[in-house]
């Protein structure tokens, strides 16, 4: 499986221009692969930038992008190629539906993989499973489905290219509670059964807390944190410092131990908030 | 940030020619390349010249934006320039080998052409396009077309049409520009095959757009049925035009330009423009 | 105060598929909403909640039902184009794309639309767009391009837009579901700024549970009904009939309900983490263990 690794990587917008800006500054990082990593940071801190670094829709203007060691701009003519092994779905990626049927349109990158007919039949059936698409949708027209659907098949539709590494740009983005459940559950589902390296791109503390395996914080086109849930959460100050929230319970922990009822600062869900707190490994000082 | 496109390029500023009545400018802009037409002598293109960086200096607006104005016209302009090189004939020759025959008319000709044609672009668009909002634009030509509402002709719909699809443009093109991105992630290729299998390329794009465009102008219907939009009828604006001395002022000027263009075109000695 | 919209019985049912099967989107909708209030519709997608937008908006007409605009029946036969105009003067809606509703290139212009089409003088739209981009916290922005603005920002635009016609009530149909958080806040700011200062009736259609503990009352949807109507507080503390209609309940609100299941005596409507800090040290302090235990 697939380790992303990005080497000093510095990107800037409009060169030259009055308006120009740092987009990534001398990022070094590893996406690991087996674990979903989130990535975090305020609008304008990067984070899409760098998603497009990862398989080759922009180009650094300085460092390197690896892909198993390997440059991905060693031979430009063979980026194509990177981009099957490296998948990425877009902010709101329904509006990429435009085939007729959806079975046609998760097919469309396995076609220009040039997948044989029938590998590309399984491969789409197998998508659609892991995005939770009941097989008798598949020949319905992707402009009938709900939108929870759309954004489930186009989901499907990268899903289907198996790609080694999974990239998600705000995959939950605008959906109500039980949308974001299903969408983010499904993702990390399909983490575990591929094995792929996966890579969720979010300003949802609430989301990457609950479904992430390490989290990296962006700001001003800067790594600035990373680690696990746990470890990035339970410095809040600093989270808040480079203009990011923290989880409502996470701020409820550090509320318990100033009121004396210490559940540790590492808290970023409820459940485990709840464990902590009633399970008598609270120390309770009165 | 990829979405600026050079089109109807405003350049924000204060200055006398920002201030003009859109109403005014327009019909500045079209006596203006009325005069540019007349000028036949190389005095009056002398002319024409001075006008021009005048124009530009008072619009304060930088030269290299002009530039890059003018920019997608080399070729326009190096075609009808070698045209006139080579094709015009006159009286001294200058290089006479072969088939080809080239003689001093001919080149100062096609130098006229050009000084015509960049000051046609650069003049148009600094009295016009530069300094003036695409919204105060269409603006000012529904009310010089005003009068043509009176023969039922959809001047007011014609001019939210306008409006509306300046305020989409960039919104669209962003979306495009999306969309590519989305389909190239999933190995779409652009750039190589013939072109029948490149125009086919096109489909995974132009499908999304249209439908996104469809969606967005039902979307828009609604939002501006709910802002009490009914049409044209009973509706008024927040800005009135108002001529002012300064419509007058460049009225007047542009008159003795053309005055000028005239006089010269008759009296001036020099080299008369063949075409 | 009096009632600014009052809904008797509205149901509503798209037009079927191939099929011929009609979608019922709302089923049998009463409420009345006063003068000066701030509610919140909650509701998952799909709900019925955006149908309900429309209809109050009279961009749809309910099949059954009546609707009342400001005391007046605007689902009456006789009703007239006029009629809706006057109720659409009253009553304003900003949607979820800040990108598809604004008309005009220029911040100011765009806000202009309304007024210009109610057909005011040029002197009085200007009045009431400078005070809408001051209300707003805009009027830095007045000469901008709308479409390069942030999304908070654009919505900010999109509210001066709906207040420029000195509306009595404004509907926000999911206006802060596609903005990031800072956006979110921004516009949620904004919104109970106008409420406050502005005296504006809000009915504010969200998902996201901690702007609807912002209102001063919730209505939840489910399948087409308004199945819980009530005080934030009150809606919240049924943590389990939420969860039920797919919704959230705020995490302070959550963490309290484990904490009752497990025999601890506490409050549930608390969405202040000090607060709730402060409530769970309480319980666990007095020890009163309800005995329940599971």
């Amino acid at each position: 499986m697939a380790e992303i690794t990005l080497e000093n990587v510095t990107y800037v917008y409009g060169k030259g221009a009055p308006y120009e800006m740092r987009a990534l500054d001398d990022v070094s990082l590893t996406f690991r692969p087996g674990e979903v990593t989130g990535l975090i940071g305020h609008t304008g801190s990067g984070k899409s930038t760098l998603v497009q670094m990862l398989n080759g829709l922009l180009k650094p203007d300085s460092g390197r992008v690896l892909l198993d060691g390997k440059d991905i701009w060693a031979d430009p003519k063979k980026i194509q190629e990177i981009r099957f092994r490296v998948g990425l779905v877009m902010q709101y990626p329904e509006y990429q539906l435009f085939d007729e049927t959806v079975e046609a349109d998760i097919g469309f990158g396995p076609k220009n993989m040039g997948m044989e007919p029938e590998k590309i039949k399984q491969a789409v059936a197998r998508a659609a499973q892991f995005a939770g698409l009941s097989p008798e949708l598949l020949s319905k027209s992707p402009f009938d489905l709900s939108g929870g659907q759309k954004r489930r098949a186009a989901l499907a539709g990268v899903m289907a290219m198996e790609p080694d590494v999974l990239v998600l740009d705000e995959p939950a983005a605008g959906l109500d509670p039980g949308g974001r459940r299903e969408i983010l559950g499904r993702i990390r589902k399909y983490q575990q059964e591929s094995g792929a390296n996966v890579i969720i791109v979010s300003h949802s503390m609430e989301d990457m807390a609950l479904y992430c395996d390490r989290v990296l914080v962006m700001e001003n086109g800067k790594l600035v944190m990373s680690g696990t849930p746990a470890e990035v959460f339970s410095r809040a100050e600093k989270l808040i410092a480079v203009g990011l929230d923290v989880p409502q319970i996470t701020r409820v922990a550090r509320a318990l131990r100033e009121v004396g009822v210490d559940i540790g600062l590492d808290i970023y869900t409820v459940k485990f908030a709840a464990q902590r707190l009633l399970s008598g490994r609270i120390t309770h000082e009165s | 940030m990829k979405a600026d496109i050079a089109f109807g390029q405003y350049y924000e500023g204060n200055s006398f020619l920002h201030r003009l009545d859109p109403r005014w400018k327009i019909l500045f802009s079209i006596f203006y390349i009325v005069v540019i037409f007349l000028a036949k002598n190389v005095f009056a293109f002398a002319l024409l010249v001075l006008s021009a960086i005048l124009l530009i200096l008072v619009s304060r607006i930088p030269l290299r934006m002009i530039l890059r104005g003018l920019k997608p016209l080399i070729f326009i302009i190096a075609f009808t320039a070698i045209i006139n090189i080579f094709w015009l004939k006159g009286k001294t020759v200058l290089v006479d080998w072969w088939i080809i025959h080239i003689y001093l008319e001919g080149i100062i000709n096609a130098l006229l052409i050009v000084v015509r044609v960049v000051i046609l672009v650069a003049g148009t668009s600094v009295l016009l396009t530069y300094t003036t909002t695409p919204l105060a634009l269409t603006d000012g030509l529904e009310r010089l077309l005003s009068p043509l509402a009176k023969i039922r002709l959809p001047v007011h719909e014609f001019s939210m049409m306008m409006t509306i699809a300046l305020r989409f443009i960039p919104t669209l093109v962003e979306e495009t520009d999306k969309i590519m991105n989305a389909q190239k992630a999933r190995g779409a290729d652009f750039s190589t095959g013939s072109l029948a299998r490149r125009a086919k390329a096109l489909i995974p794009i132009l499908i999304p757009l249209f439908i996104s465009a469809f969606r967005r102008a039902e979307e828009l219907a609604t939002a501006m049925e709910c802002r009490c939009y009914t049409g044209g009828k009973g509706r008024t604006r927040m800005n009135i035009l108002h001529s002012s001395w300064r419509d007058l002022a460049m009225c007047l000027t542009l008159c003795a330009l053309c005055a000028g263009v005239v006089l010269l075109n008759h009296f001036a000695p020099g080299y008369t423009l063949a075409m | 105060m009096s009632t600014i919209i009052k809904a008797e019985h509205l149901s509503y049912s798209y037009p079927g598929d191939e099929e011929g099967q009609s979608v019922q989107a709302l089923r049998d909708v009463s409420f009345s909403i006063e003068e000066g209030e701030f509610v919140a519709i909650l509701g998952h997608n799909g709900c019925g909640k955006s149908t309900l937008a429309k209809i109050l908006c009279m961009i749809l007409l309910p099949e059954e039902g009546k609707l009342y605009i400001d005391g007046k029946n605007m689902t009456e036969d006789s009703i007239t184009e006029a009629d809706i105009n006057d109720g659409r003067r009253k009553v304003g809606m900003v949607f979820q794309n800040p990108d598809n509703q604004l008309v005009a290139t220029i911040v100011e212009e765009d806000i202009a639309f309304g007024p210009e089409n109610l057909g005011l003088p040029p002197e009085k739209i200007r009045q009431r767009v400078d005070w809408a981009l001051k209300t707003v916290g805009m009027t830095k922005y007045a000469r901008h391009a709308a479409h390069r603005l942030s999304g908070g920002q654009k919505q900010r635009v999109a509210i001066a837009g709906a207040i420029a016609m000195r509306r009595k009530c404004i509907i926000f149909d999911e206006s802060t579901a596609m903005l990031d958080p800072h956006g979110r806040k921004e516009v949620m700011d904004t919104i109970s700024r106008l409420n406050r200062e502005e005296g504006i009736t809000v009915i504010h259609i969200t998902h996201y549970m901690n702007e609807a503990t912002m209102a001063d009352r919730v209505l939840v949807m489910q399948q087409g009904g308004i199945i819980m109507e009530g005080k934030p507080t009150e809606v919240f503390s049924r943590a389990e009939e939420l969860w039920q209609a797919k919704l959230d309940v705020p995490q302070t609100t959550e963490l309290l309900w484990h904490v009752r299941q497990a025999g601890y005596d506490v409050a549930l409507d608390i969405f202040d983490p000090a607060d709730c800090a402060a409530e769970i040290a309480r319980a666990l302090e007095g020890k009163t263990h309800g005995g329940n235990n599971t």
